[in-house]
């Protein structure tokens, strides 16, 4: 079982290969440059590395979000398109499932986030729970000050896993004192390979039904309904 | 030609009255392979019959381009196959060679919602841009001044309709611009139209729409038709090629096939469904590239203002 795995939902960009439970080559970058420019050469590269022809796979894992719109697309519209043209499934995984992977030896909670701008984040809670990851708060798009009321009642340690952390910092810490804990900086980040061990534990789906996950109507959407239901109060 | 999918996002966007790019770029990730799959299955090949994969590298929607850029790269890659890149104007002009063989020296004139070009083909996709607009292209007026007329988007179609049914007695200005040049500007007459109407309605007037629509559709045609037959006749092509969505506007349509009837120069132009966007132009302009061998590399990205090739 041959699985390729791609991360293109944040500035990191994730390719992991596996063979059975043999992680063959993971490859990260952490910098602002173009996912769309960059994605395939590095796939193309890191398996003629490992002698592994796109035709030998089979499957293909994703984080399909939530996160940047452009950067889950391309990964989302790669890894489906890879995966219809192969004949073979692929796996839809959340972003922040995948960021959480990252608190796996934390007795706590687990609190992945990303920024989402106007004092709104993109976040879930997660708990090992039997040593697999369970969604226990559903991933949405939220302002931190009412996240943060509804981590303050769960009166337990939060495990922060965030690349925007230092920009919350003091704002978290601000609420939840004692109760918020950072994690040390790789973690801070998503690792690719962590996207297969979560595609070994969810059905695959066909590739035609992949979509981004965006937690979000697009903005032109929202006025649209806006605009619809202040007719109907008229 | 095997197969031509188009999976249309007018339905979804007529409803914010314009083309939504993020929602462009939603729908596009979610049809993609459902529509790369209907078209392999209408033209009953798998990959393996296939020798390469064409797609649009640019102009466009950066979001937009992007999906389909990724795509063909995915499926490219998956099954080793060449890269062909091109230029969506070039797939406009190239859609001609599914009606008939070039003749060349050729001049293509362009017409759409994003472009107003005038093109000098010397040979097998050897391009030269000799005219475009300055300001809005020819499309891009049709639907402002539909949008001023209360007419429903997409608005190109509905002007060129109601025209139909009018008189050109609306005075109009016609930018020709540098006696020798053959660009073009629309957004004087795009002015014009906006300030009779609403002078009229200052003064309680009542104007006749489908007059407007005449009077502005007059004005645009005439100033395309006679830039291409002058370019046709300075550059001594043998054949003319109209192409682009507003190609398919039958007012447009009627004054070329008169510009050139008595002519020796050979009048192409293609069936609506090759005007309006489609694949099928992307193929055709694909088959010169690979023709000339010109393939792309795995870095290939969408270039949202790439120039002609």
């Amino acid at each position: 079982m041959k699985i390729l795995a791609i991360d293109t939902s944040t500035h990191v960009m994730g390719i992991a290969l596996s063979q059975g439970d043999k992680l063959l080559a993971e490859y990260t970058t952490n910098f602002k440059k173009n996912h769309s420019l960059r994605l395939m050469p590095a796939i193309h590269q890191i398996m003629e590395e490992v002698g592994v022809s796109p035709a030998e796979l089979d499957a293909v894992a994703v984080a399909k979000g939530p996160g940047s719109y452009t950067g889950v697309r391309i990964g989302v519209t790669t890894a489906k398109t890879m995966a219809w043209s192969l004949g073979i499934p692929v796996y839809g995984i959340s972003s922040l499932q995948l960021q959480a992977r990252n608190g796996k030896h934390f007795p706590g909670w687990i609190c992945p986030f990303s920024d989402a701008r106007r004092g709104q984040i993109y976040t879930g809670l997660y708990r090992f729970r039997d040593s697999l990851l369970r969604e226990e708060e559903k991933d949405r798009i939220v302002l931190l000050e009412d996240w943060l009321s509804v981590l303050k009642e769960k009166n337990e340690p939060v495990l922060f896993l965030s690349q925007d952390w230092k920009k919350h910092e003091l704002g978290i810490k601000g609420v939840l004192k004692e109760q918020a804990v950072f994690a040390d900086f790789p973690d801070m980040q998503p690792r690719p390979g962590e996207l297969l061990v979560l595609a070994g534990q969810m059905p695959a789906q066909e590739a035609h039904t992949l979509a981004p996950e965006y937690t979000q109507m697009a903005e032109a959407e929202k006025k649209w309904y806006a605009a619809k239901e202040g007719r109907a109060h008229e | 030609m095997l197969s031509n999918v188009v999976a249309s996002q007018i339905q979804s966007h007529k409803r914010f009255g314009g083309v939504v790019p993020e929602i462009a770029s939603r729908h596009h990730t979610e049809n993609i392979t459902l529509i790369m799959e209907q078209a392999m299955a209408e033209a009953e090949v798998t990959f393996s019959d296939l020798d390469g994969l064409a797609v649009t590298e640019g102009p466009g929607l950066v979001g937009a381009l992007l999906i389909g850029v990724n795509a063909a790269k995915a499926a490219a890659f998956a099954h080793q196959l060449p890269l062909y890149p091109v230029h969506h104007i070039a797939g406009h002009i190239q859609a001609a060679r599914l009606e008939r063989e070039w003749k060349y020296p050729a001049l293509a004139l362009v017409v759409s919602g994003g472009h107003t070009e005038l093109v000098l083909l010397h040979g097998e996709g050897e391009y030269e841009v000799i005219g475009r607009t300055r300001d809005d292209a020819a499309g891009e007026a049709y639907d402002k001044v539909a949008r001023t007329l209360g007419l429903p988007y997409p608005g190109g179609p509905q002007v060129d309709k109601l025209a139909e049914e009018g008189t050109e007695d609306i005075a109009l200005p016609i930018a020709w611009l540098e006696e020798d040049s053959y660009d073009f500007s629309f957004s004087g007459l795009k002015s014009a139209v906006m300030n009779t109407l609403h002078n009229a309605k200052q003064r309680g007037e009542q104007i006749e729409p489908a007059n407007v629509a005449a009077s502005f559709q007059a004005s645009v045609i005439e100033v395309l038709v006679e830039k291409t037959k002058r370019a046709a006749e300075n550059y001594q092509v043998r054949q003319v090629v109209l192409a682009g969505g507003v190609a398919a506007n039958q007012g447009l349509r009627r004054a070329m096939e008169k510009a050139f009837t008595a002519s020796d120069v050979e009048l192409t132009i293609p069936p609506f469904t090759y005007c309006t966007d489609n694949a099928a132009m992307i193929g055709a302009a694909g088959h010169v590239q690979w023709l000339k061998g010109n393939t792309a590399g795995w870095e290939l990205n969408g270039v949202p203002g790439l120039a002609l090739y």
